[in-house]
């Protein structure tokens, strides 16, 4: 799959054939997740990030994508899980909101998915709670789960956060 | 339509503001021609427009206005009442225009009350007989004709002639008016017995039936959709043809088109990544240094692109003129509702500014210019007891200043009342009855910024909510901007506001700490110095505190990394140190490197990264990195707050951190004997010192130290502490000019910056008295105390310079006068103290006659200035030589001083600037002698 592949689906606008949704799935931790494809402007790599000192820990840092700022969003990290660390090649995924442009950093980028909105289940309830706050449901696919990912909650965190771990 | 309507709004609104300035200047020069001509043809045209795209409400409104501006045309006097009622008109379209807007219909409702309101001033001013004068006036029949055919028919137009027959097809003239009325009407326009006026010929035309059919039919086939331009086109006809007989009023228009600012947005940003592009390539062109021919386009295209981005950033000012258009009438409305005469007077209006700026400070500057007309401008009747004149004049200044522009917004009037503010932040519990009577006027002057607070006392339906102030500082700090108030009783008040040119794009020194880089506004830094250990400029330490001694002055220094908690490591010595200024407040900014200066795009911070006070914002620079903007007003917030307490401020200490600021002083605290805490203001002490004991020599039982080749004595601070024979020994150095004492301390704990509230112990001379600083008592260290002690020396030279001359120092501080006094007996003057100017008054009508007096010019219950006045206006003081003491002088406050021939201006922390003027003012009088 080749960044401009991805771009031409991105950012063309969903044709509903029939009451099918688009995802794009994205993976963090080896989690299956899938993003509305309307709320996805562009898929990128992230080259240089300029770290923010004193941002609350979900803010990776700010990028540069074509002349404009786009504040970095650790995804794992929304999720409560441990930064890998890794310094190899970092994809985001660029999101809008409020005006304000966000790129969400994922492990990897997968593909475009047209699911049924009726197949989709609600969170099993002993998911862990900070998932079940970002989760819409779950889709079963072969032989994995894709969790649904809320756009909107996965951005609404505030200056204050919560004590660390 | 909806892109004819859209124009037609954008386009009305913008004839609207011009017709209200017109209408306000009108009012006051009822016999310009230009400008009422001016004012009609505007109306005119947007009666016209209204007409053709079918919103009757609008059209009624515009054409009852328009018949009342006619009857001011053919000579009817100008009336106040009469002006209020169009400007009503025009407001009530306005409010029409807003809905229009919103929903893309004309709004239900009626307008018969305006309508009404005026028709019968159009035709009450008909019976007014007017002088033979305006018979010469060569209002012909002809003329009639002439102006319409000029005109050019706009669609929904219609000709004299289609007029004329509209008019014998009509029932007649409304029925309430009596014939006598038109008699006398048609006999003032020199018309023929029995013919009406074009306007009354118009109304006529509207009640009928008959040629309305016409009106509309005639748009309807020669008006394609194009037709949205000539409506345009015919106001440019008349415009010229205006121009040429109005002669004043219109001055030549630049041609200009109307953008859409989200295209000029746009530009901007694209202009930005070419920038960025640019760079690159030159970066690849320096790197390579084979030319392949392409260097020579590259720096055209270099040039070019520099010559686009001045280019685009220039379509982004706007002259301030544009802020202020709609004032005239807000302060003409204002004076007929207070019954106030007020004069507005603007200069500078051309000072161009960045249209995000502007649009920020528009409502902040119209609610100052209310507030002035409304608190600041008194009655007629009171400025004539005052013995001004009954007229007041608020004032709107701007001007270009370094990077930034200052708008000044000063009245007349009464000035603050300072009593009534210190009571209400009593009252307000803002600080306590204690504090408020140690702050001088300007400080307490700052008040009316506080959330809430009013003074007025009745609440007008203009000011006088408590609401404002605070959101004009607010709004004004937003886009780092500052407002201050000056004001004096009886004479005025002046709003000093500074703003930066542009948000855009500022200079900016790019500096790195830790890899990482950051910029910082070059507006903020006043010089680098490079640090490192065992160098000229080192850091030093008081209590894991960092300092750096700068020209004999000691300056906070904060490591930039330490407030980015970039590294663990605290103990940072090397690297360069950014000087920085924030209002009063003086650091440092120790960074690890510094790169160059870069003009910076700013872009505002993500909202989820706001709260952070330390960024103003981010920026991408010439590499395509982006790089965070250090906000100085931030770091200095941080500075200030201390030690004690990490946590952000949120805004409400932040308020109470401002209007205390003054009142903080920098105190170096150290120990004494028997581990005593003590304190003496940072500014006295020249420097800090650690020396081996084993260099202190004892000449016949007094210690001296060789120091910068020269002996400086050393005395303890108390009795209970010796100075040490061995180890190392703590020295804090006073200096003054070439002479030094070292005053050996225990240990230097901390610099901490705090209210100082001393209680005097009169017992001891070494203490001025004891205070609490950082919650622990600590007793203030009397220098003066020590100079005698030490210094045959000091006293000798300083013997020298003086004979002995009389001194009358007036302050009303008790710290600053027995901080002061000492110092000066010891310099050889004879001083005598006063508290208030009227002790002083007392004083000197006792018959003393001091050689000088130094006073402060913030004295309790009377300003400094006032009794300088008094003094002024005695012949026998006229040329005293008057030093005048300020927290902090300013250039207002120094012309200030300069006319009431104020010798000089020191600050009061000064001392050594105090004894070099004193000395000065000594040498003059003894060559006068």
């Amino acid at each position: 799959m080749t960044m401009n592949a991805m771009n031409t689906v991105a950012i063309g606008t969903p044709k509903n054939f029939s009451r099918e949704m688009e995802f794009i799935t994205v993976t963090v931790a080896r989690q299956l997740l899938g993003l509305p494809i309307g709320r996805v402007h562009d898929v990128f790599v992230v080259s240089e990030m300029t770290k923010v000192p004193l941002a609350q820990a979900e803010i990776a840092g700010l990028l540069n994508l074509r002349g404009r700022v786009v504040t970095a969003v650790s995804l794992r990290s929304r999720l409560g899980l441990e930064d890998d660390g890794k310094a190899g090649r970092r994809m985001a995924v660029g999101l809008e909101n409020q005006g304000e442009a966000y790129g969400l950093l994922v492990d990897e980028v997968g593909e475009v998915l047209k699911l049924d909105p009726d197949e989709m289940q609600p969170n099993p309830v002993h998911m862990d709670r900070r998932w079940v706050n970002l989760s819409q449901g779950v889709h079963q696919l072969q032989g994995e789960l894709m969790i649904v990912l809320d756009v909107d909650a996965v951005l609404a965190f505030g200056a204050e956060r919560d004590p660390v771990q | 339509m909806d892109d004819l309507l859209l124009e037609f709004l954008t386009e009305t609104s913008e004839h609207l503001e011009t017709v209200d300035v017109e209408m306000v200047r009108f009012e006051q020069d009822p016999n310009n021609q230009a400008i009422l001509s001016n004012i009609f043809r505007l109306v005119h045209t947007i009666k016209g427009t209204c007409g053709f795209l079918g919103l009757p409400r609008l059209e009624a409104l515009a054409h009852a206005a328009e018949t009342l501006m006619g009857k001011f045309r053919d000579g009817m006097p100008v009336t106040t009442s009469a002006v209020s009622l169009i400007l009503t008109t025009l407001d009530r379209i306005k409010d029409i225009l807003g809905e229009l807007e919103r929903h893309g219909v004309e709004p239900q409702g009626a307008d018969d009350d305006l309508i009404e309101a005026l028709d019968r001033m159009s035709n009450a001013g008909a019976y007014v007989p007017e002088p033979v004068a305006h018979r010469a006036k060569p209002t012909t029949v002809g003329t009639l004709v002439h102006q319409v055919l000029e005109r050019e028919l706009k669609p929904g137009e219609v000709s004299l002639d289609e007029l004329e027959r509209a008019f014998q097809e009509a029932p007649g003239p409304d029925s309430e008016e009596t014939s006598g009325t038109l008699v006398y009407q048609v006999l003032e326009r020199a018309l023929k017995p029995g013919e009406v006026s074009l306007d009354e010929l118009e109304r006529a035309f509207r009640d009928a039936p008959g040629p309305d059919q016409i009106a509309p039919a005639k748009p309807a086939v020669v008006a394609p959709p194009a037709q949205a331009r000539p409506p345009q086109k015919a106001q440019g006809a008349t415009e010229a043809s205006e121009h040429g007989e109005g002669g004043e009023g219109v001055a030549g228009k630049v041609q200009t088109i109307r953008v859409n600012v989200d295209t000029l947005e746009h530009l901007m940003t694209m202009v930005s990544e070419l920038v960025l592009t640019r760079n690159q390539l030159l970066e690849i062109a320096r790197r390579n240094s084979e030319d392949y021919g392409y260097k020579v386009p590259l720096q055209r295209l270099s040039q070019v692109t520099a010559e686009l981005q001045d280019g685009v950033m220039k379509t982004r000012m706007q002259p301030i003129g544009n802020a202020w258009q709609k004032l005239p009438r807000v302060v003409r409305d204002l004076s007929n509702e207070l019954s106030k005469q007020i004069d507005l007077v603007m200069q500078g209006a051309d000072t161009e500014l960045d249209r995000q700026v502007l649009e920020v400070i528009k409502d902040p500057l119209t609610h100052m210019v209310r507030n002035s007309a409304d608190h600041g401008i008194e009655s007629p009747a009171e400025r004539r007891a005052a013995g001004k004149p009954e007229k007041g004049v608020i004032r709107l200044n701007a001007y270009h200043e370094g990077g930034s522009i200052t708008i000044e917004i000063s009245d007349d009037g009464k000035g603050l009342n300072y009593a009534a503010i210190r009571k209400k932040a009593v009252e307000r519990a803002i600080v306590s009855e204690v504090e408020i009577e140690r702050m001088s006027d300007a400080q307490v002057g700052k008040f009316i910024f506080h959330p809430g607070f009013s003074t007025a006392a009745a609440v007008t339906s203009v000011s006088g909510r408590g609401v404002g102030m605070d959101v004009v500082k607010t709004n004004i700090e937003l886009i780092g901007g500052t407002v201050d108030i000056r004001s004096e009783p009886g004479r005025g008040t002046t709003f000093t506001i500074k703003i930066p040119l542009t948000l855009a794009i500022v200079a900016a020194l790019i500096v790195s700490s830790k890899d990482q880089r950051f910029a910082i506004p070059q507006v903020a830094v006043s010089e680098l110095v490079r640090v490192s250990p065992a160098s000229e400029h080192s850091i030093e330490r008081i209590n894991g505190t960092p300092i750096l001694r700068l020209r004999e002055r000691l300056l906070p220094i904060v490591p930039l990394s330490k407030v980015m908690r970039l590294s663990e490591i605290e103990d940072v010595d090397t690297g360069f140190v950014v000087v920085t200024q924030v209002a009063q407040q003086r650091f440092g900014i120790l960074v690890d490197g510094v790169f160059h200066t870069e003009e910076i795009v700013v872009k505002p911070m993500s909202s989820k990264l706001r709260h952070i006070q330390l960024f103003s914002g981010n920026t991408i620079l010439g590499d395509g990195a982006v790089v965070l903007i250090v906000d100085p007003n931030g770091l200095a917030r941080m500075v200030g707050s201390g030690a004690q307490n990490n946590e952000f401020q949120n805004d409400v200490t932040l308020d109470q951190a401002i209007a205390a600021v003054e009142e903080l002083t920098s105190l170096l605290v150290f120990r004494g004997g028997g581990n005593s805490l003590k304190a003496v203001p940072l500014s006295l002490v020249t420097r800090l010192e650690e020396i081996d004991a084993s260099t202190i020599e004892w000449a016949s039982g007094r210690p001296v130290v060789q120091y910068r080749g020269r002996l400086m004595p050393i005395v303890s601070c108390d009795e209970d502490l010796e100075v040490r024979r061995q180890g190392m020994q703590s020295l804090l150095v006073f200096s003054d000019g070439e002479i030094s004492m070292g005053l050996a301390v225990a240990e230097i704990v901390d610099i901490v910056e705090d209210r100082l509230e001393v209680e005097l112990l009169a017992e001891r001379s070494d203490l001025v008295g004891s205070a609490v600083v950082r919650g622990k008592t600590t007793e203030i260290v009397n220098i003066a105390h020590y100079l005698p002690l030490v210094l045959e020396t000091w006293s000798r030279t300083d013997q020298r310079a003086k004979q002995g001359n009389s001194l009358l120092l007036v302050d009303g501080s008790n710290f600053f006068r027995d901080m002061l006094v000492p110092v000066l007996k010891a310099s050889g003057y004879r001083v005598h103290t006063a508290a208030t100017a009227q002790d002083a008054a007392r004083y000197l009508s006792s018959g003393a006659q001091p050689d000088f007096i130094v006073t402060d010019l913030e004295l309790p219950g009377n300003s400094g200035f006032a009794f300088i006045a008094t003094l002024r206006a005695d012949t026998q003081y006229r040329s005293i030589p008057i030093i005048g003491l300020t927290l902090r002088p300013d250039p207002q406050l120094i012309a200030l001083a300069r006319r009431f021939k104020i010798t000089e201006v020191v600050s009061k922390v000064d001392r050594r600037g105090l004894l070099s003027a004193l000395a000065e003012l000594s040498g003059s009088l003894e060559e006068a002698a």
